[in-house]
């Protein structure tokens, strides 16, 4: 790099500083070393959001709950055995990618949409659909809009960072109507530039809608979410490329928390069923063949994660189902034999 | 080697140095991120953009370019950059004025003034400006008629412009205000955040320039039998000017700068368009380094025209 032919002070002070540049600029942990790292360092590194109800945000005591939460907790628990075991890195749209490539975070799990060009281009792998949203509109009752093909010309307030934007650009430009985007780069200014009346529509992921229709309202009955759902908005976890055995450990859990819905192993059931007769609960639980040892893993990883967070069911309704201040309905996120479209892959 | 050549040299190898290690940084950069698979280049600036601008100075669709896209972030952050360095400095030096006068009342005023927006974050005021706007003003269909063809509500300020019909008075219709000019209250809130937020330490900067000034300066104007009012302007202003002139362009500098807070209120300024395209292409380095390069160039080519400015005022006078 260094063709220049400096007195020997100056060589000795260059090479110093071309050695300071190079420790900074050398690669993180390689490829097939995230695990290692995880173990070495005793924690997850998860990426999670800055604060979206239901999927990742901290409570009143600071611990941090939400669906994207419990997808991380699950993975810490089958890797590191304590699903405690997490440092929580809260991470802007603009930041999430950054840090997952630059090596911050071990995943991320933070609302974020899997699609063709993060997907191929950004370096990701995302590791199965842990939620299935579509990005809607809400508006005021008062202003008599009861489908999104009636908004023309009107201001929309959306929190910049997402692919909303471009979602809302393609479903106008396709109905031929034109609007104006009025972007935010922060959740709270957008919505309450909505509330105040500024925009006549706001528009973001139903789930999303259904909680600032249901928590952030002035008064919820006076406004109302349009039919129409314009995107498909697969919420996935990530990972780096380059380290697929780190990948299929993500994926893997992923699908033993919907597989162990299937077979109806909960939270409180997953001891007891150590003594079932049925091969794939055994399997499942680690009683069976060892299904931990392809992972790198050991046998019990799947009754561990099912043991700390539950299975997707349970995690669903803790977080934004039934149970929780959402309330949002199953949908397509049911298992596939219950109307949805959720689908383990086998454990086998 | 003379001492001089040894100072060149040195310079020399110091630049020669620095350009290596920029040139290394990106090599790396550029090998780590082929490493792990990303894309890079500006290559996506060419394909469309995608997203809707709310407003936009230069006409913008979503099928025009990502580079478009970037054009007309800039022109919005010119839009209220500009207009911005001018009415700062008009009120900043009334302010200033005010600040220093005799009328105690105007001085208290003015000096209250100046105390809250110099010690507000700019970032609270321009929030508080905008909701002050979008909370108290009157809906779309109830606007506030101001004059003919003059309304203000929720969505801005309307006023009669022309159009493609020729010369056309904005009329309420639909969702909102339609026909006319709008000036949007993400537009009157960065504007006004903006301006008096720069103006008061204009304000300041003139004061304390009047306030240094030996007091022989103003005894010996006022020994000559100048009223008051003509020592300030005759006599103590011109000096003080001169030592003001440097802190203020580089506050209206500032003012340019900080007009990339823009997108915390929703106003679609350059850095909003470049966040938006980070978003959409991930595209991280290239899109901030856009930015950068952008303000990079502006904030010098102004700094250039600001050290003329001061050589010019300074023309004749002894050193």
């Amino acid at each position: 790099m260094y063709r220049l032919v400096p007195s020997p002070t100056a060589r000795a002070r260059l090479g110093a500083v071309a050695i300071a540049a190079l420790a900074c600029l050398a690669p993180p942990a390689h490829a097939g070393k995230t695990l290692d790292g995880i173990k070495s360092r005793g924690q997850l590194a998860c990426g999670v959001s800055t604060g979206v109800i239901g999927f990742a945000a901290a409570d009143s005591q600071g611990h941090w709950r939400g669906l994207d939460v419990d997808v991380c907790r699950a993975i810490a628990a089958a890797v590191l055995g304590d699903a405690n075991k997490v440092r929580w890195v809260p991470l802007s749209a603009q930041q999430r990618f950054t840090a997952l490539q630059s090596g911050e975070v071990d995943i991320l799990s933070r609302n974020t949409t899997w699609s063709l060009t993060r997907d191929a281009a950004l370096g990701l792998h995302f590791a199965g659909v842990t939620y299935y949203d579509g990005q809607g509109f809400m508006v005021a009752k008062k202003s008599k809009v009861s489908s999104a093909k009636q908004l023309k010309n009107a201001e929309i307030c959306v929190q910049s960072g997402t692919t909303t934007e471009k979602n809302m650009s393609d479903y106008f430009r396709a109905q031929g109507i034109k609007v104006k985007p009025v972007v935010f780069d922060k959740f709270e200014p957008s919505i309450k530039a909505f509330f105040s009346g500024r925009c006549q529509a706001y528009t973001t992921d139903a789930s999303a809608l259904a909680f600032i229709r249901a928590k952030e309202a002035p008064n919820a009955d006076d406004y109302t979410v349009l039919p129409e759902i314009i995107s498909k908005e697969p919420l996935a976890p990530a990972v780096r490329r380059g380290d697929d055995e780190w990948f299929a450990i993500v994926k893997w859990t992923v699908n033993a928390l919907i597989e162990a819905e299937e077979l109806g192993i909960t939270q409180a059931r997953v001891d007891g069923l150590k003594a079932s007769p049925d091969p794939a609960i055994q399997r499942f639980l680690g009683v069976g063949e060892d299904l931990g040892k392809s992972l790198g893993l050991d046998r019990e990883w799947a009754a561990r994660a099912v043991k700390a967070v539950g299975n997707y069911g349970e995690i669903f309704n803790r977080n934004v189902g039934a149970d929780s201040p959402l309330k949002l309905p199953r949908g397509l996120n049911a298992l596939w034999n219950k109307g949805g479209i959720l689908y383990a892959q086998p454990l086998r | 080697m003379t001492p001089r050549n040894t100072a060149r040299l040195a310079q020399a190898l110091i630049l020669a140095a620095f350009l290596g290690l920029a040139a290394l940084l990106a090599v790396t950069t550029a090998e780590h991120l082929a490493q792990r698979g990303i894309r890079s280049g500006f290559d996506f600036l060419l394909e469309p953009a995608g997203f809707a601008l709310g407003e936009s100075l230069l006409a913008f669709e979503p099928e025009d370019t990502t580079l478009r896209a970037f054009a007309a972030g800039l022109a919005n952050t010119l839009r209220v950059a500009v207009p911005g360095v001018l009415l700062a400095l008009a009120v900043g030096v009334l302010t200033g004025f005010a600040r220093m006068g005799d009328n105690p009342l105007v001085r208290g005023l003015a000096s209250a003034a100046i105390d809250v927006f110099r010690n507000v974050p700019l970032l609270l005021q321009l929030l508080a400006w905008y909701f002050i706007l979008t909370d108290l003003l009157p809906a779309a269909d109830a606007a506030l008629r101001l004059g003919p063809g003059v309304y203000l509500s929720k969505s801005g300020l309307a006023l009669p412009w022309w159009g493609e019909q020729g010369f056309e008075p904005p009329e309420i219709a639909g969702f909102g205000i339609e026909g006319g000019a709008r000036l949007t209250p993400e537009y009157l809130a960065m504007l006004l955040g903006l301006v008096l937020y720069s103006a008061a330490y204009i304000a300041e900067t003139l004061r304390a320039a009047v306030e240094a000034l030996p007091p022989g300066q103003r005894l010996a104007a006022l020994a000559m039998g100048m009223t008051p009012r003509q020592a300030f302007l005759l006599v103590l202003l011109p000096q003080a000017w001169r030592a003001a002139l440097p802190p203020v362009t580089s506050q209206l500098l500032n003012l340019f700068k900080n007009a990339s807070l823009a997108v915390a209120i929703g106003y679609p300024d350059l850095v909003s368009v470049a966040g938006t395209s980070l978003n959409q292409t991930g595209r991280a380095i290239e899109c901030l380094s856009i930015v950068i390069a952008v303000y990079l160039l502006l904030s010098l080519a102004a700094a250039a025209l600001s050290h003329r400015l001061e050589a010019r005022s300074l023309r004749g006078t002894p050193r």
